[in-house]
């Protein structure tokens, strides 16, 4: 059973297609079940085996189950199977023992019994025969009747001296003829054939001397009497013709048995007591110690829980109250050590706004002084003019760089809150379109809307999603070269996603990631057309986790990026998937060219909506490491790598030409605001959102 | 347009240098402003003054901003906008809920500020008569008031034209976004927060029962209206 998994059922199957679905050889199949099935979990083979396997294994999930997770069941199961197995050893050597010495007595008795008898039936006889030899006269018929006669009445005699502690049989000697009437007799209507075994009287037969044996003694139907245990020891006596025939003393074993059942009744009845006893000992003894194990357990979960203050009730001195002294050193310490890091938090917090406060008045003066300067600016020379036009400029970098800092301290101090309603995505985009078309219209750019024919609702925070939305779509215009944006909504399953595709330098491989971390610059030589503080998209990156949500990069060099930020439909719903690829249709790769955008032979690669793989993958992506983000909360991909939260760069050199490919959707140019013409300070925003 | 350039602004600022500042952008404009440096001394000033309208700072010595918001606000509807540093939930909901129409988050532009405060002082310019009528109250547009059987409700001009706006509309569900651009002059999306402390405010005042509105009726999921006549 070394190829166990699913997948190598149909190679098996077709390489032996003569393995039946019922095969009728059960000890195989038993095998096999016990084997692949039982043990590990899997089984291959038919499906009727599998569902039976199924079947037989459901009921016996909990309790298997139960076994593993209860130390007090394991333990009492053990000990009473333990004890049982002691508590039968010594059950059979003492009945053992009980038996010897019950039967060495009998047979010792029994044998100084008949050794007796067998004595006086020998001295009769020769009586008999000393009598009859001085008679002389008498016949052989006579006789025969007299030997018939005198064995009834050596038996009876022989017998009335035990008053039934024992039975007397005569058997005729097999070597000789059956005639004479030394035939069989027995004593109290015992069968004498019946009740005396066949290899005994061979035994007799064939030496001298007393012999014994264990029988049962049969009695006649006349006796209406249940045959009985017995010893029976027999030898070969003459009659008074000196004729050999077979004594048999036969001794009831009735007592015997008796006795010896009473003691094993009464070795069972002790031995389950002890057993069932054992059991209950063991469990108090386990519960004694499981229970304030059980108790840490339940206390530790709580604890973790985030309640504190829970604490192990201690008694005694013993080491159960040891482990609960140190459980609640334990506890007490991180209590203590929580306290302390939540003071700093609070206090870090407290600083942190208090600093912003005290930032703020004065900077407010100062930006309203520099504004009253710059206005009046006309009125100087070109010097002095410059020098207010700078200084206006760069407050307002410096504002925003302070919003932008306190906007991240929050999301580090965990200060920052969801406000999720309800909303249109396709409202939220237009605003932030509207908004960038001057800085567009400055760079050549059109802005497109595509996938906006239907609601796309979701609960989010709206605030916080068009300040994600305005520095993808404005970082996507700045260095976008003059060329297209596209911005893509779709929704899918229990997620929405908005995707700000351009068309320009693109990313290196690796940037995809780095784009995230704080005060990254694309390239610290080229010259900044707009300031930005750096943290846009770090904000951008926090706001998204906040909602559970992905914020992904794609890029090329040369060929563009495309930022997509995916967002659950439901606030608390984890993300399975986003309804746009990160990786566009558009793509070198997606259009089978190769890196110098020349035809690539034959793979047609269809950009697919990624399945991202779940399960272990948390959705809120808890990390706070801002160096590398996504990573960790990446599964890694089977199919299509670039469904890979966090690994959208591909790794495609710089191209030969700077061919730009159009082959994007149909949508709907937004056309530009009246509005926005008046949004004079769009074009400050940069890579920067700004926090209020 | 000239008809609001007159007009008395309270600054109430602990800030000497934001204050004298805020003195040289208001007279700039046009306005007319007086200072009080202490929130015990705020209202006595606002007495004396009878501003048009007031720059209250939330952080202050004495009576912090949020205190003398609320007693002013208890003898008067005139605007007040709030100068704040802190934009955190609380701060703002609070300051919003003790009465003031507006604030707005240091460090401004000076013609931020200048926008919101004539934003709060804009009066349509000689309103023509009309009539309104909301559930069961009647609105007099041009002399300002609103009545319930007769018995006149007393609304700051805030409340008045968020109540106006809806009332003129009645078929019309508002977005809070578009009550933003209407009722407070905000171009672009502001802070929602306002129209929900705001409305929770009007409610309180021409409601009969304000946990079951008949005239601001809130349409879930996209802003309110006015409810039937």
């Amino acid at each position: 059973m070394t190829g166990d998994s699913a997948a190598a059922a149909p190679g098996r199957t077709g390489a032996r297609p003569e393995r039946p679905v019922g095969r009728k050889s059960a000890g195989s199949r038993w095998g096999r079940f016990l084997e692949g099935g039982l043990l590990q979990g899997g089984v291959q083979g038919s499906p009727v085996l599998r569902l039976l396997l199924r079947w037989v294994r459901r009921p016996l999930l909990p309790v298997m189950r139960l076994w593993r997770r209860n130390i007090q069941l394991k333990v009492v199961v053990t000990t009473l199977l333990m004890s049982l197995g002691v508590v039968l050893l010594l059950g059979f050597v003492v009945i053992g023992q009980v038996r010897n010495g019950l039967l060495d007595a009998k047979v010792k008795a029994s044998q100084s019994q008949a050794t007796g008898g067998f004595a006086a039936a020998k001295q009769r006889a020769e009586e008999v025969a000393a009598g009859t030899a001085d008679d002389g006269s008498t016949t052989d018929e006579r006789f025969h009747q007299n030997v018939s006669s005198w064995m009834t009445e050596l038996v009876s005699s022989l017998s009335s001296g035990g008053q039934g502690a024992f039975e007397v049989v005569t058997l005729p000697a097999s070597a000789g003829s059956d005639s004479g009437g030394r035939g069989r007799r027995g004593s109290g209507l015992v069968d004498p054939t019946a009740s005396v075994p066949e290899a005994l009287r061979e035994r007799i037969d064939s030496a001298t001397g007393a012999f014994q044996s264990y029988t049962r003694i049969v009695y006649l139907s006349a006796a209406h009497k249940d045959s009985q245990p017995a010893l029976v020891i027999g030898k070969q006596v003459n009659d008074p013709n000196d004729d050999p025939y077979q004594l048999y003393y036969l001794f009831p074993l009735t007592q015997e048995e008796k006795s010896l059942s009473l003691v094993k009744g009464t070795l069972a009845t002790a031995g389950l007591f002890v057993v069932v006893l054992l059991g209950a000992i063991a469990w108090l003894v386990v519960r004694q110690v499981v229970t304030p194990v059980r108790m840490a357990a339940g206390i530790a979960e709580r604890l973790s829980a985030g309640r504190l203050q829970e604490r192990m009730k201690v008694t005694g001195e013993d080491d159960i109250a040891r482990l609960g002294e140190a459980f609640n050193k334990m506890a007490q310490n991180l209590q203590l050590k929580i306290q302390q890091l939540e003071d700093l938090s609070r206090m870090q917090r407290r600083f942190v706004s208090d600093v912003s406060h005290e930032l703020r008045t004065p900077l407010t003066t100062v930006r309203m002084a520099a504004d009253v300067i710059h206005e009046a600016r006309e009125d100087f020379d070109p010097v002095t003019a410059r020098s207010a036009e700078l200084l206006a400029d760069q407050l307002d970098r410096f504002e925003s760089l302070l919003a932008d800092l306190l906007e991240i301290s929050r999301f580090d101090a965990g200060a920052a809150a969801l406000e999720a309603e309800p909303i249109d995505l396709r409202e939220v985009v237009r605003r932030v379109v509207s908004g960038a078309e001057p800085l567009a219209d400055r760079k050549g750019t059109e802005i497109r809307i595509v996938g906006d024919q239907q609601p796309i609702v979701a609960e989010a925070d709206a605030r916080r999603v068009e300040r994600v939305l305005r520095n993808l779509v404005v970082n996507a215009v700045e260095h976008g070269e003059g060329r297209d944006v596209v911005v893509k909504l779709a929704s899918a399953g229990g997620a929405v996603a908005v995707a700000v595709r351009d068309y320009g330098v693109g990313l290196k491989p690796g940037e995809a990631t780095r784009v995230f971390s704080r005060f990254w610059r694309a390239d610290p030589a080229r010259a900044r057309t707009t300031g930005g503080t750096g943290l846009g998209l770090s904000i951008a990156l926090e706001d998204a986790r906040l909602h559970g949500g992905w914020l992904q990069a794609w890029g090329e060099p040369g060929g563009g990026s495309q930022f997509r930020l995916t967002l659950p439909r439901t606030a608390d719903e984890p993300l399975r998937g986003s309804p746009i690829p990160l990786e566009p249709k558009d793509s070198r790769r997606n259009r089978g060219l190769n890196d110098a955008g020349l035809p690539r032979g034959g793979s047609e690669k269809a950009a697919t909506v990624p399945a991202q793989p779940g399960g272990d993958q948390a959705p809120a992506m808890p990390s706070r490491d801002p160096i590398a983000p996504r990573l960790g909360s990446a599964a890694v991909p089977k199919a299509d790598p670039t469904a890979l939260p966090g690994n959208g760069a591909r790794v495609v050199p710089r191209p030969a030409s700077g061919a730009r490919h159009h082959d994007d959707p149909p949508g709907e140019a937004e056309p530009p605001s009246e509005e926005a013409g008046q949004n004079e300070d769009s074009s400050r925003h940069g890579e920067a959102s700004r926090g209020r | 347009m000239m008809s609001f350039m007159k007009g008395r602004v309270l600054v109430v600022d602990d800030d000497t240098a934001l204050a004298e500042m805020l003195g040289i952008v208001l007279r700039g404009e046009g306005f007319e402003p007086s200072f009080v440096a202490d929130g015990d001394k705020a209202l006595a000033a606002f007495r004396e003054t009878k501003p048009d309208l007031v720059l209250l700072d939330l952080m202050l010595p004495g009576r912090d901003g949020i205190e003398v918001c609320r007693l002013i606000r208890a003898e008067s509807g005139v605007p007040i906008v709030m100068l704040t540093a802190k934009s955190d939930t609380v701060d703002v909901v609070v300051g919003l809920e003790s009465g003031a129409d507006d604030y707005i988050v240091k460090p401004f532009k000076p013609k931020e500020l200048v926008a919101r405060i004539r934003a709060r002082l804009r009066r349509s310019e000689e309103p023509a008569p009309e009539q309104l009528a909301i559930g069961d109250l009647v609105i007099d547009v041009a002399g300002h008031s609103v009545k319930r059987d007769g018995q006149s409700i007393a609304l700051t001009p805030l409340e008045f034209d968020l109540l106006v706006a809806l009332a003129r509309k009645p078929w019309q569900v508002f977005t809070r976004e578009v009550l933003l651009e209407q009722v407070w002059g905000y171009r672009h999306a502001a802070d929602t927060r306002l129209v929900n402390v705001h409305v929770q405010r009007l409610r309180s005042k021409v409601e009969k029962d304000p946990e079951r509105p008949e005239i601001v009726v809130t349409v879930r999921g996209v802003g309110y209206k006015a409810g039937p006549s």
